[in-house]
């Protein structure tokens, strides 16, 4: 470990962090509109570590735009956001809307949260090992031999060794994603923000992934998971939302989520969905 | 006159006039060629360079930035590169020395060379922000929405991600500037710059060979151009590493 890594807070990468239930992620009335369309009417959410909170809901919900703004990928428009127990400071852009104040701490911030996308996103220009190394490499400062060694281990993980010098053109969904999942992990990342992972895949593809992920929960690791798959979600979640238009329509444990939902609306969801 | 009394004193005489050292001119030619290929990397570096900044400009840049570039792209491709060209030397130079007067210093006699590739680059640029521009714009909006999420700095994420992920769009445009590009050295002869082009005409005035060095220099001009394809299908295999051929696609 880099002396860098350390004053990061970094610890082993391939073990999960296991400090006492600090709060990792506070989200507290988040509204975000693009335009005159409100997208997301005042979100609240508290992620301790460990925590597994899965995000269901319809198409045009909000659930994406939600996750997408806990790393400013979006800018929220108002409300309160604390990751890792720092408050984002944001300015007012005088239209309305708001932008983070300072452009280092967005890049920290985001350098601790491990965003796995539905399209998967690796870099095309780079082989498999490349995409994992590439960012405790670059942005985290860790020594190239250190962060290969780690690389490989976490590819090892996600049952992709054979495949470390193949450049993503060449692999399958199912494949790519998995190694989005190894590049997430190798920043060693408080948080895993997953955004509709399985939605891209073919359906055969679909367990192979699921299958990570559920094993990374089971570990203990805190997670944020926007999904569709909702038997998948009942059975990682320690903590289910249901958005609907924007608001939380009902949220709690899995088994009482699912099992014995309330409003009509998340019941006649369930009905379509199952 | 018959042909074949007068064949192998013509090609006798054709060896000696493009013989290297004097009487012959072929030393002459070569000293143009060097020189029209060093304008023509110098413009296409200086190209790239306001080429990247200028696409930049354009994709990311303020209201005033983006109105900047916009009319430099315009003008720069609306008037012909030869009135470009005599604009910006004449006049150019005409400036400097003005301002270097005006602040009270020397008037400087300005390099035919630095001249030409000033020139020549401030052309290129233009040429190079679109195509730069539009290689930028074929990178998946993911892969750099992924270098943000992962925390990147812009200047990082330029270096490791959007540079090298536009380049094999770009390149194929980017082929066309160089050659473009050392075929325009040719049009600095108008200003007295003693690239290929004005030392083959020198070297044809003077020897009434027109033929037998108008086809060296178009025969040197092709060589240029036939090794660069073969530099640049190295690049180009190179920089489109990670992309399966078009071919396998089909």
């Amino acid at each position: 470990m880099t002396e860098a890594m350390l004053a990061a807070g970094l610890t082993d990468p391939l073990q999960p962090v296991t400090d006492e239930r600090a709060e990792a992620i506070h989200v507290w009335n988040l509204h975000k509109k693009f335009g005159a369309l409100e997208v997301l009417k005042g979100v609240s959410l508290t992620a301790k570590d460990g925590d597994v909170v899965a995000m269901i809901g319809g198409s045009g919900s909000g659930k994406s735009t939600f996750l997408r703004c806990i790393n400013f990928l979006e800018n929220p428009t108002s409300g309160v956001i604390r990751i890792n127990g720092e408050d984002v400071q944001m300015v007012s852009d005088g239209e309305g809307g708001q932008y983070p104040a300072n452009r280092r701490q967005i890049e920290r911030i985001r350098s601790r949260l491990g965003m796995v996308f539905q399209n998967f996103n690796l870099w095309q220009h780079m082989t498999l090992i490349q995409n994992v190394i590439e960012v405790p490499v670059h942005v985290l400062g860790m020594k190239r031999d250190e962060a290969m060694v780690i690389g490989e281990q976490l590819l090892e993980r996600v049952g992709l060794s054979a495949k470390r010098d193949v450049y993503p053109a060449y692999l399958s969904g199912g494949q790519q994603q998995r190694g989005a999942i190894a590049r997430a992990l190798a920043i060693q990342p408080r948080v895993m923000l997953f955004d509709e992972p399985t939605s891209a895949l073919d359906p055969e593809l679909v367990g192979e992934v699921l299958r990570v992920i559920g094993d990374l929960a089971t570990e203990g690791r805190t997670m944020l998971l926007v999904t569709h798959e909702m038997k998948f979600a009942r059975e990682v979640a320690s903590h289910v939302m249901y958005l609907h238009n924007g608001i939380v329509e009902e949220e709690g444990p899995p088994e009482e989520l699912f099992g014995s939902p309330k409003s009509e609306r998340l019941k006649q969801f369930i009905r379509t969905v199952s | 006159m018959a042909d074949a009394s007068i064949a192998p004193a013509a090609i006798a005489g054709m060896f000696d006039l493009l013989s290297p050292s004097p009487p012959g001119w072929g030393g002459n030619l070569l000293r143009g060629l060097l020189n029209s290929l060093q304008i023509a990397f110098g413009a296409f570096g200086m190209g790239l360079l306001i080429g990247t900044v200028g696409a930049y400009g354009k994709l990311y840049g303020g209201p005033v930035v983006r109105d900047i570039a916009a009319i430099y792209t315009t003008i720069v491709r609306a008037v012909p590169e030869l009135v470009l060209i005599l604009l910006l030397y004449y006049a150019g130079t005409d400036l400097i020395n003005r301002i270097l007067e005006g602040i009270g210093y020397q008037r400087v006699d300005i390099s035919g060379l630095v001249a030409g590739i000033v020139v020549l680059g401030f052309v290129q640029g233009a040429y190079a922000t679109e195509v730069l521009r539009g290689a930028i714009k074929a990178i998946p909006q993911g892969e750099i929405e992924a270098a943000r999420a992962y925390g990147m700095s812009p200047t990082l994420m330029m270096r490791r991600i959007t540079l090298p992920a536009m380049l094999p769009h770009a390149l194929p445009g980017l082929a066309n500037l160089w050659l473009i590009s050392t075929k325009d050295t040719a049009l600095l002869a108008v200003v007295g710059f003693s690239e290929l082009t004005l030392v083959t005409r020198q070297a044809a005035g003077t020897t009434k060979a027109y033929f037998l060095f108008f086809i060296a220099a178009g025969a040197l001009y092709l060589l240029i151009t036939l090794f660069s394809n073969v530099i640049l299908a190295k690049v180009e295999k190179w920089a489109r590493r990670g992309m399966p051929s078009v071919k396998e696609a089909r």
